[in-house]
C-alpha cells in the first residue's frame, strides 16, 4: 500500500512526530511504501537544521532525514506555515524540501491512505 | 477529472487561540484548485469558525472569517455543521455567515465513511 503521512505538530513538544516516524518505519518494514511526508502547522519545525537535542535523546530531525534517504521518501514542508515560523531554505535540514499545500492535496490524491498525526 | 477523490476537511477548533482554523482554510482553498470533491465539516468548537459578527481587534489577530464567504467562488459549497455541537453552544442556523447543512452526529459519521481522504484540524 502507498501511504502519505501528515505531521501537524512540532518535535519534542508533542508525540505526533515520533508516532508518525514509528508508523512510517513499521509500514516500510512490512513492505509498504511511504511516498511523502507532509509537514504542516507547527510540524514544519521538524525540519529545522538548528535543532540540537541533548546527546542521550533521539534526534527527530536527523531521524526523518535518514529514513527518507534510505527509503526515497519525499519530505515536504509547507511554505506558508514554514515562513510564519521562521523555517526557510537557509535553516532547512538536509533531506527536506519546502513546497506548497498542493503537495498535501496531491498526496491525498495519489496515495491509498493519507494518515494524519497531530491534534 | 477521472481521479477526483472525496476530500473532507474536519474543523474542530475555535477560529482564534490556535492557528488550526486559518491553516485549515488555506488547504481547503488549495484543494479546490485541484478539482476534487471537497466538503467541510464543523464540529466541537469548530462551529464557532462560521459564526457571524467576529471581532478580533481586541486580540490583535486578523479576522479571516470573510474568507468563508469566498468559498462559494471556489466551488466549495458543501459545508456541514454538527447539530449536537451547534446546539450545545446555543447556536442556530441563523448564526452562521454562510449557508450550511445541519447534520446529526450519526449522519455526520455516515458522511465521513463515504470519504476518500479526511483531514482533521
Amino acid at each position: 500500500m502507498k501511504f502519505g503521512i501528515v505531521v501537524n505538530e512540532g518535535p519534542y513538544q508533542h508525540q505526533a512526530s515520533d508516532s508518525a516516524y514509528l508508523f512510517a518505519k513499521a509500514a516500510i518494514e512490512k513492505g509498504h511504501e511511504v511516498w511523502r511526508v507532509f509537514f504542516y502547522h507547527d510540524g514544519v519545525n521538524n525540519a529545522s537544521k538548528l535543532t540540537e537535542p541533548p546527546q542521550d535523546d533521539r534526534h527527530i530531525v536527523n531521524r526523518w532525514a535518514k529514513l527518507a534517504e534510505d527509503n526515497k521518501i519525499d519530505l515536504v514542508v509547507c511554505v506558508a506555515a514554514a515562513l510564519r515560523r521562521g523555517i526557510k531554505e537557509e535553516n532547512l535540514a538536509q533531506g527536506f524540501r519546502i513546497s506548497g499545500l498542493g503537495q498535501l492535496v496531491e498526496a491525498g490524491i495519489k496515495c491509498d491512505r493519507l494518515v494524519t498525526f497531530g491534534d | 477529472m477521472s481521479d477526483a477523490k472525496k476530500f473532507m476537511f474536519v474543523n474542530r477548533k475555535a477560529p482564534y487561540g490556535t492557528i488550526y482554523a486559518l491553516e485549515s482554510l488555506e488547504v481547503v482553498l488549495i484543494s479546490a484548485a485541484f478539482d476534487q470533491d471537497v466538503s467541510l465539516v464543523f464540529l466541537d468548537d469548530g462551529v464557532y469558525q462560521l459564526k457571524k459578527g467576529q471581532q478580533t481587534k481586541g486580540i490583535e489577530t486578523k479576522n479571516f472569517s470573510p474568507a468563508y464567504r469566498a468559498l462559494e467562488d471556489y466551488d466549495v459549497e458543501k459545508l456541514y455543521v454538527e447539530k449536537e455541537a451547534m446546539e450545545a453552544r446555543g447556536l442556530t442556523e441563523e448564526d452562521f455567515l454562510v449557508p450550511i447543512t445541519v447534520l446529526s452526529r450519526a449522519e455526520m459519521g455516515k458522511l465521513m465513511d463515504e470519504q476518500d481522504v479526511v483531514l482533521s484540524f
